[in-house]
């Protein structure tokens, strides 16, 4: 066996470890190790995406002496590792891009506990990516669920404590839900293992035998998962955690954490029950529908909020809606679109978030909109940043948004009875978004010195510039950010072409 | 040989005394004790209602229900809606569940190669007479790494929230201690002495537990979570001041990176033999013996630790924020 396969083992182990390292460590020690260990974990899922594109195979890893059944297991494809390398990427800007506010939010005493749940959280994704075992898959949203909890509520004040607490809650509920979903499947084919499960179940579907308690199983993963990654009815913990928590925990919540719980599902369609099956259970309309609220709800909560963090907050249910509604389409195609976007909404959010609190900076940390007139122009590369996500995020040519929502219409197209709501709620939802993101680029580059509406002709008060000097592992953040962005709109078609790849290396093995 | 004894006499003898006790006909305590009836729970309206009022004033306060009838309505709502829920929850589960596999027959899909493998050959593969332990420390020792690093990040967490770091010095240490023994009982001498009895077995029955995880029921969570209750036992008796001469948070601190630490290096041995079809050079032993079954044994003593100082950690956390 090559020496690569191991690689995915070993970036889980590296992260794995670096978590309770930490805790001996102290907050600058712990920092660097923690940059170490992310950049690590990047370069050798590289390798395996590297290696993995080469061969043109997925390849498995047995966990120790015993074979699949019986022992744990790893795979590793194309989706898996370039998911992981994006999450890698991702995560690190997300840490440079909030690292000051990390160290002023954040006791000293506690610098080094957020390490470890940045470490613990990274390797509970590149296992949720890379695990072959379904219970493997749950322990690891269990740590997944507890250090998403300490990063909402490291930053301890009354608003994060409350959202930590909610967030405690509903993702308990629906780690809760996959549990039951689990045990039904163990109950109903004997495995945990995703391979065997599957093949268990297609011979289920072809007998015809155990069809309720399937889809009682089907539904209760779909469901657990939707309340874990915020899906419409259930994203009433997401605009406090994303918006009261520090900068890098609400960047990488919003663009990591939820996404990881989405692979998850993307895994049980393809891996654990197959993608027929679920086409044929109907679930999936289930989800087309309260996609499709979501992409409206959650665009029209933004616009109504006058709170620039909860506004990208709110805007991230919209998105979330836009991937399940990819899901419900119930085509290959839909599916890659959804999976496109999540990787675009990763890049975009992280990006409006770290230059949402730029803009917040040079406005006396104002984070209400009446008071980020001109911020554009204090903060120059802030407001540049803002704007590139807010383009990316209405969906212009160029940018990364475009590229999803053009893929998305094009899965719809030639689909007899979803094509037509799909095209209508892609429209009004681009509607909504340019009205809630434009209105903000509109206020952060309006003149600060006329007077601000609604306050009597008052003038504004003075606030303080920030140059690209003054915090250059930011900017170095927002601009890598910028690029990303650019790159996956301009340049989408290997990125497609992996992604299609990956989906059909899923049904083998 | 009897002889008669006056009744005075008689009435002081130790074993008309017992006699008296196990029958039951003194009460000992009569005459000696005073008991006086618990004056009965005056219920005070005045502030009962108060209580209520301001219950409802600051449910208008915050949600303003006077502007916002829908909230009012919403919460209305909300009730009925929970209810429905709930029911049609409880129905669909009860379907799904009456259509499984009938529980207790031979053909049930849970009855196939995995289960007979871990039962035929559990012993031979693994070397632990305890298959259970054999199954979640070799077969799939994968998960219960991420269980033990589910409970150190659970304290973690716990840190995050109740570790109050504040305060520094000697005077607020001895506020700190003034502080945390407000409700409790100080040098209570019933609890000592249990406790003095009690802890040296409850830790060596912890500790048997661990190290026999293999040999019998068992294992590095039980086992430590029977030493955790040992220590919490002990810090209630005697406070943190005796306690911190042996387990501090440092201390804490370090076992659990040193038996995390541990339990990923030696397993990431075992993984990575297995996983490249190397010869691993742990011997499984003879099973039965203490030293047997390969890597189990220090896995269940790492698991143990960390189990235990997690206990111990939350005990201290939510007690005082700190120890």
């Amino acid at each position: 066996m090559e020496f690569i396969r191991n690689f995915p083992f070993f970036s889980i182990v590296l992260s794995l470890f670096s978590g309770p390292l930490s805790s001996v460590l102290d907050g600058k020690w712990a920092k660097r190790a923690n940059g170490a260990v992310i950049a690590l974990c990047g370069l050798l899922s590289g390798a395996v995406l590297w290696y993995a594109a080469r061969t043109g195979e997925a390849f498995v890893y047995t966990m120790g002496h015993f074979p699949a059944p019986w022992g744990n297991e790893l795979r590793a494809g194309i989706l898996e590792a370039l998911l992981a390398v994006i999450f890698c990427v991702i995560m690190l800007l997300c840490m440079w891009g909030g690292s000051r506010e990390r160290e002023a939010e954040i006791e000293s005493g506690k610098q080094n506990l957020y390490y470890i749940m940045v470490d613990l959280l990274l390797c509970s994704l590149l296992a949720l990516l890379y695990t072959n075992d379904l219970f493997t898959a749950y322990v690891f949203v269990e740590i997944n669920t507890i250090s998403a909890c300490g990063l909402i509520m490291i930053r301890q004040n009354g608003r994060t404590i409350e959202a930590a607490t909610r967030y405690m809650i509903m993702s308990l509920l629906g780690s809760g839900l996959l549990l039951l979903g689990l045990c039904f499947l163990y109950d109903l084919t004997g495995h945990l293992l995703m391979s065997n499960i599957r093949e268990s179940v297609q011979a289920l579907a072809d007998f015809g035998q155990y069809q309720t308690p399937l889809l009682v199983a089907i539904c209760l993963m779909c469901v657990g998962l939707a309340i874990k990654s915020a899906l419409f009815p259930f994203h009433t913990w997401l605009p406090d955690a994303y918006g009261y928590s520090t900068l890098s925990s609400a960047a990488i919540l919003s663009s990591l954490v939820s996404k990881g719980y989405i692979f998850l599902l993307v895994k049980i369609f393809y891996r654990v029950i197959g993608f027929d099956v679920i086409r044929d259970s109907k679930v999936i309309h289930v989800l087309f529908v309260f996609g499709i609220a979501g992409m409206i709800m959650g665009s029209l909560d933004a616009i109504r909020e006058s709170d620039i963090r909860r506004m990208i907050a709110y805007s991230s249910v919209a998105q979330i809606g836009y991937i399940y509604m990819g899901f419900g389409l119930g085509t290959t195609a839909g599916v890659i679109a959804s999976i496109y976007h999540m990787i675009c909404h990763a890049a975009t959010k992280s990006l409006l978030f770290v230059a949402a609190s730029g803009i917040t900076e040079v406005s006396g940390k104002s984070r209400y909109f009446k008071d980020l007139n001109g911020a554009g122009f204090r903060n120059r590369l802030a407001g540049v940043a803002f704007t590139a996500g807010s383009l990316s995020m209405v969906g212009v040519p160029m940018f990364a948004g475009f590229i999803s929502k053009l893929f998305f219409s094009q899965a719809a197209v030639g689909h007899d009875l979803k094509m037509l709501p799909t095209l209508m709620a892609l429209a009004l939802s681009s509607v909504l978004n340019t009205m809630y993101f434009m209105k903000t680029v509109i206020r952060i580059y309006s003149p600060s010195g006329s007077p601000v509406p609604g306050t009597a002709g008052a003038l504004p008060r003075e606030y303080e510039n920030i140059t690209l000097r003054q915090q250059p592992l930011k900017a170095a953040a927002m601009i890598l950010f910028i690029l990303l962005n650019i790159v996956l709109g301009l340049n989408s078609e290997p990125l497609i072409g992996l992604i299609r790849q990956g989906l059909e290396m899923f049904n083998t093995l | 040989m009897s002889r008669k004894l006056p009744r005075e006499r008689y009435e002081k003898t130790l074993s008309y005394r017992l006699k008296i006790w196990l029958e039951g006909s003194r009460d000992p305590y009569l005459g000696n004790l005073e008991i006086r009836p618990r004056e009965p729970r005056q219920e005070d309206e005045a502030a009962l209602r108060r209580m209520q009022e301001d219950r409802k004033r600051v449910r208008a306060r915050v949600y303003d229900t006077e502007h916002n009838r829908e909230v009012v309505l919403f919460q209305k709502m909300y009730r009925g809606f929970s209810l429905l829920f709930c029911v049609l929850l409880v129905a669909m589960l009860l379907m799904g569940v009456a259509d499984l596999p009938p529980l207790g027959e031979a053909d049930r899909p849970v009855n196939n190669e995995v289960s007979r493998r871990y039962i035929e050959k559990g012993l031979e593969e693994t070397g632990a007479v305890n298959l259970v332990t054999g199954m979640i420390l070799d077969y799939r020792a994968f998960d219960t790494l991420g269980e033990s690093h589910v409970l150190f990040i659970a304290a973690c967490t716990v840190l995050i929230l109740l570790r109050a770091d504040s305060k520094k010095g000697k005077n607020s240490e001895e506020e700190a201690e003034a502080h945390d023994r407000a409700y409790e009982p100080k040098n209570d001498v019933i609890l000592q002495t249990a406790a003095r009895l009690l802890v040296p077995f409850i830790l060596i029955f912890g500790i048997y537990i661990i190290l026999c995880g293999h040999l019998g029921p068992g294992g590095g969570f039980s086992g430590g979570a029977v030493i955790g209750a040992g220590l919490i036992l002990y810090v209630s008796a005697f406070g943190f001041a005796r306690a911190e001469r042996f387990f501090t948070a440092r201390t804490y601190k370090r076992m659990s990176f040193g038996a995390l630490a541990c339990y990923c290096v030696l397993k990431t041995y075992s993984f990575y033999t297995g996983a490249n079809h190397l010869e691993s050079v742990i011997p499984l032993g003879t099973p039965g013996a203490i030293l047997s079954s390969g890597l189990i044994l220090p896995l269940n003593i790492c698991v143990g630790v960390v189990v235990a100082g997690t206990m111990y950690t939350f005990y201290g956390m939510f007690r005082k924020g700190g120890y």
